[in-house]
């Protein structure tokens, strides 16, 4: 069966973001006051497998191959 | 020393370090591109610096799970010297060869000018010709060199004597103001549990003779020769 993937990698808790303290400066420069902002790349594919539960090893697997590296990040993976 | 230097697509160090190993060290250098694979054993694999798949998903990342990786990885498990600089050595970590990674600078913007680094490891086939505690001067061009390794982990390597080189002031003194990228412990870089392989985040090659400002960087190339000669 197809099955829709959807991976959103994070950084751990605790990690410096950078790039997220940038853009809440930015946001701040337009008048606005944010709290806890932070940043996460998402990734959607479609991918073939016999079902739901395979389809999330397989995302797994790409995770932990490729998407996310464990030494900075987590991974959430919805299946739809 | 006959030495592999890894061109990947948007690899831009890889002609300075050739030049480096060549015409100023006097050893042999042959240019591979990463589709080509290695087809004779060497005495060193340097992954050079630039921005190969352009720094698409981390740094690095892509170009470590190419297939020449994993012929880079065996050759390094049968003790083949491997330096990765600067890019090179984002995608030697995250291939596994070190532990750790390089991810964005503190200060998220990309770093170009001359760094003071500590020489903290004497013993590596790398480091050989340097002194405990020498400062030497190195430029860096990096905007994801921050290096970051989890605690448990920076104490083994500390203890094993695997920090290569720490930023630090003209003096020598390593302090957070001396720390360009913010990097876990001033580190820039790593050597590996059997210390042939280094990572750095500065680069040697722009530091190999005196009309660039700085020959600091030669004795690297000099000490792998000279290491190779001897085994």
């Amino acid at each position: 069966m197809k099955c829709d993937v959807i991976i959103t990698i994070t950084l751990k808790e605790g990690m410096l973001n950078p790039e997220a303290e940038a853009i809440q400066r930015a946001i701040a420069h337009l008048g606005y006051t944010t709290d806890r902002l932070a940043t996460a790349d998402q990734f959607r594919f479609t991918l073939d497998a016999e079902d739901k539960k395979q389809a999330e090893e397989i995302a797994r697997s790409i995770c932990e191959r490729l998407l996310a590296n464990p030494v900075i990040h987590t991974y959430t993976i919805e299946v739809i | 020393m006959r030495a592999a230097v890894i061109q990947f697509g948007g690899s831009n160090c890889d002609r300075d370090v050739v030049h480096v190993i060549e015409e100023v060290c006097g050893a042999d250098a042959d240019l591979i591109w990463y589709k080509d694979g290695l087809t004779r054993s060497y005495d060193a694999i340097i992954l050079p610096g630039g921005f190969s798949y352009g720094d698409y998903l981390r740094a690095g990342a892509i170009a470590a799970r190419t297939p020449i990786m994993a012929d880079i990885i065996r050759a390094a498990e049968k003790g083949c010297l491997v330096l990765g600089i600067c890019n090179g050595a984002q995608i030697a970590a995250e291939s596994g060869l070190i532990p750790g990674v390089f991810t964005i600078n503190a200060y998220p913007k990309f770093l170009c000018r001359p760094a003071y680094l500590r020489v903290e490891n004497t013993t590596s086939p790398f480091t050989r010709l340097y002194s405990e505690g020498e400062v030497v001067r190195f430029p860096i061009a990096h905007k994801e060199g921050r290096y970051i390794i989890p605690e448990e982990e920076l104490g083994r390597l500390e203890r094993e004597k695997r920090i290569a080189f720490r930023f630090c002031d003209e003096a020598g003194n390593v302090t957070r103001s001396t720390n360009p990228n913010g990097a876990t412990g001033n580190i820039t870089g790593v050597l590996s549990e059997r210390e042939n392989v280094l990572v750095m985040m500065p680069h040697p090659e722009r530091a190999a003779e005196e009309i660039l400002g700085s020959a600091d960087g030669k004795k690297i190339f000099d000490s792998m020769i000279a290491y190779v000669e001897e085994s």
